[in-house]
């Protein structure tokens, strides 16, 4: 077994390294990390903006570049945190905890050597992880029916909704809504056009790049517009040199790495939990298990280096489910799925062996792209501080003209500009509901495959609705139903005990400002 | 009682959840719902509006059993309206000067108005950075990309 998986790789190398990929990976990472430098951008709209741009390119390449943006904006983000203290980017919130600190003591350059070195770390076991487990997943996913599909669904769409951020209720009504906004369009087994108000530009569906571009671009500009708080340049003064962690830095940080990357690995196989869960949890082993847990908070390193590692090794480990059952983790893993989907390529198991070169590539250039961020990191890291003040005035106007042109270009059809408004409106008064609209892409990105399968299931079983939970016929479908219900009830659990820690997090993530500095 | 349940905002979270999952469950049943074997096209869509509808039950139960938050508003303290107006208002323009006039007016107009929306910006630094976007934009999309949307154009 190894020695397929080892041959497939070699073959992904290939792939990854033909000049068009490594340039669309170069690219992608090289955005990831510029937008996850800026303030008040995110990784996200990034895809969103460059998802039309990649109709006109091949499969491999599209996802080689929005793949390296969602890695490439975690480096990025680290930057962001540790020098200015802005969470601006949920999975880095807790590395400002220690990260700002140690930036005050001056050893903000060793903070982000170190940074870099957990990540590529984190970020290489999460690559080993998928290149063994995906395989064996796949293996069991083939044998699967319409039942055990639509159960697997079901179980991602409740994970997804109710293991992010905010509210788990709110976050089951936003998967309903994408579900709804994904059955927009003309019936597939019928022709019947659903929820279309008689608009036929709406008789094709929504367009996935006209809903990311509305909730994460229009809406999250209105959001953060004139609440960016001046960014202070005090402590950004940061050279090449200054990124070498002293001996005792090392030393003490090597072993939280590793139990960072575990965790973030852990969570990574949790379907719902994505970085952001994975490094609160790293922060808070780390600070359990130390000798001096009062002294973090002051700028102890091990407080960066393991949520970091953790986060890479997660985003990595996000891609597991994704690309080989089909069923996305969190918003932007929907995101890449729907970019496939445009492609015209089937997610789901039969993914690997039917396109090998994506899921391969894929996986060889995780690597590659690794290795181009550690280098455009280290000696680059004066540019990327240089862009921490771009100010957020000339930030989102230029950003709002992509999202017109991106989303005209994906149809020449001013209607999905006009559709994106809508959406980007209606997104910001959910946000002010509270509402967290990450999950209504899960909703939208899975809809149109969970509807087909319930009804292949009910077909099958013959109306009888008893089908997903027969213990007898179909024991995995049973069993993913029997984790939904134990995820509800540990919901339950969690809410009704409340215990501090808990409500801690929900705090910061659920701050409305949670772009805003947090006290140091 | 009802004056602080009116300040909740899972109040008004509810009551739209609740709205929206009873008009989506109403609205399918316009299609045809066909049996539990074969589904119709308004079967799947009914079942969600009926969770809707009960979830949204749910959240407007937590507005009525949670206490009133002490700084609990709809609306941001500070409220945006230029902000929100100019960035709404920028890809509007954006439409109606694309159906007219082209390309690059429309990146001018849609860039120069949702650049006011910022406090700290000023018509010279807008216009400035309207008149950077609008050029890299059409010589990336027109001339890169080869976008089939003039630069120019007059009527429709």
């Amino acid at each position: 077994m190894v020695e397929t998986a080892l041959t497939d790789l070699w073959y992904g190398f290939g792939v990854a390294l033909e000049p068009h990929n490594i340039m669309w990976c170069f690219i992608g990472v090289f955005a990831g990390n510029m937008v996850g430098v800026l303030p008040g951008m995110g990784a996200l709209a990034t895809i969103s903006i460059l998802l039309p741009l990649t109709f006109g390119i091949h499969p491999v390449g599209a996802i080689l570049m929005l793949a390296g943006v969602f890695y490439g904006s975690q480096y990025g983000g680290a930057i962001c945190s540790i020098l200015l203290n802005l969470p601006c980017h949920p999975p880095h919130a807790v590395t400002c905890l220690d990260g700002f600190p140690l930036t005050k003591q001056g050893r903000g350059g060793a903070a982000l050597g170190i940074t870099v070195i957990s990540s590529f770390v984190g970020a290489s076991w999460g690559i080993t992880e998928m290149i063994f487990l995906a395989p064996i997943l796949v293996t069991v996913a083939l044998k699967f029916g319409p039942a055990e599909i639509c159960s697997l669904m079901l179980l991602g769409l409740l994970a997804g909704s109710t293991l992010a951020r905010g509210s788990p209720l709110k976050g089951v009504t936003m998967t309903v809504c994408g579900l709804l906004i994904g059955i927009v369009g003309s019936d597939i087994e019928t022709g019947t056009p659903r929820f279309t108000f008689g608009i036929p530009n709406l008789f094709d569906g929504v367009e996935i790049v006209a809903l990311a571009l509305g909730l994460f671009g229009i809406a999250e500009f209105m959001k953060s517009v004139n609440q960016l708080s001046e960014v202070d340049t005090k402590y950004t003064n940061v050279k090449f040199r200054d990124l070498r962690p002293t001996k005792e830095e090392f030393r003490r940080a090597i072993p939280a790495m590793f139990r960072g990357t575990l965790i973030g690995s852990l969570c990574a196989l949790i379907p719902g939990t994505g970085p952001t869960i994975a490094s609160f949890i790293a922060y808070a082993t780390e600070k359990k298990i130390s000798k001096t847990p009062e002294k973090f908070g002051t700028g102890m390193i091990e407080g960066v280096a393991s949520p970091e590692a953790s986060t890479h090794s997660s985003v990595q480990g996000d891609f597991i489910p994704t690309m080989s059952l089909g069923i996305p983790g969190d918003a932007v893993m929907a995101l890449i799925l729907g970019a496939l989907m445009i492609q015209g390529i089937v997610p789901g198991p039969q993914l690997i062996s039917e396109h090998p070169d994506i899921f391969w590539g894929l996986i060889a250039s995780f690597w590659i792209g690794n290795i181009i961020l550690v280098v455009l990191n280290v000696p680059m890291i004066g540019l990327w501080v240089k862009l921490l003040t771009i100010p957020y005035k000339y930030l989102y106007p230029s950003a709002l003209f992509f999202v017109c042109i991106g989303v005209y270009s994906t149809n020449n059809d001013m209607f999905q500009v006009g559709e994106t408004i809508l959406i980007g409106l209606v997104g910001y008064i959910l946000l002010l509901l509270d509402f967290h609209p990450a999950p209504v892409l899960l909703g939208f990105v899975l809809g149109p495959r969970f509807e087909e399968n319930f009804r292949r299931a009910m077909l099958i079983s013959r109306g009888d609705s008893m089908v997903f939970i027969d213990i007898k016929n179909h024991p995995i479908s049973a069993f993913f139903i029997f984790l939904c219900l134990v995820l509800i009830a540990a919901q339950l659990y969690v809410r009704l005990r409340k215990p501090k820690a808990l409500a801690d997090e929900l705090k910061m993530n659920n701050d409305p400002n949670a772009i805003a500095p947090v006290e140091p | 009682m009802f004056q602080d349940l009116v300040k909740k905002r899972d109040f008004y979270a509810g009551s739209l959840t609740v709205l929206l999952g009873a008009a989506v469950a109403l609205d399918s049943t316009t299609y045809d719902l066909g049996t539990m074997t074969h589904m119709g096209p308004g079967m799947f869509p009914l079942m969600l509006g009926i969770v809707l509808t009960f979830v949204g039950v749910l959240i407007f139960g937590t507005a009525l059993a949670t206490p009133l938050g002490d700084d609990e508003h709809i609306l941001p303290k500070q409220k945006e309206w230029r902000g929100w107006f100019c960035i709404l208002a920028g890809p509007i323009l954006f439409i109606i000067f694309g159906e007219f006039f082209g390309m690059a007016p429309a990146t001018f107009v849609c860039v120069f108005v949702s650049g006011l929306g910022d406090r700290t910006s000023t018509l010279k630094s807008s216009l400035a950075l309207a008149a950077g976007v609008t050029f890299f934009g059409c010589l990336l999309f027109s001339y890169l990309l080869q976008l089939p949307f003039p630069i120019f154009r007059w009527g429709h």
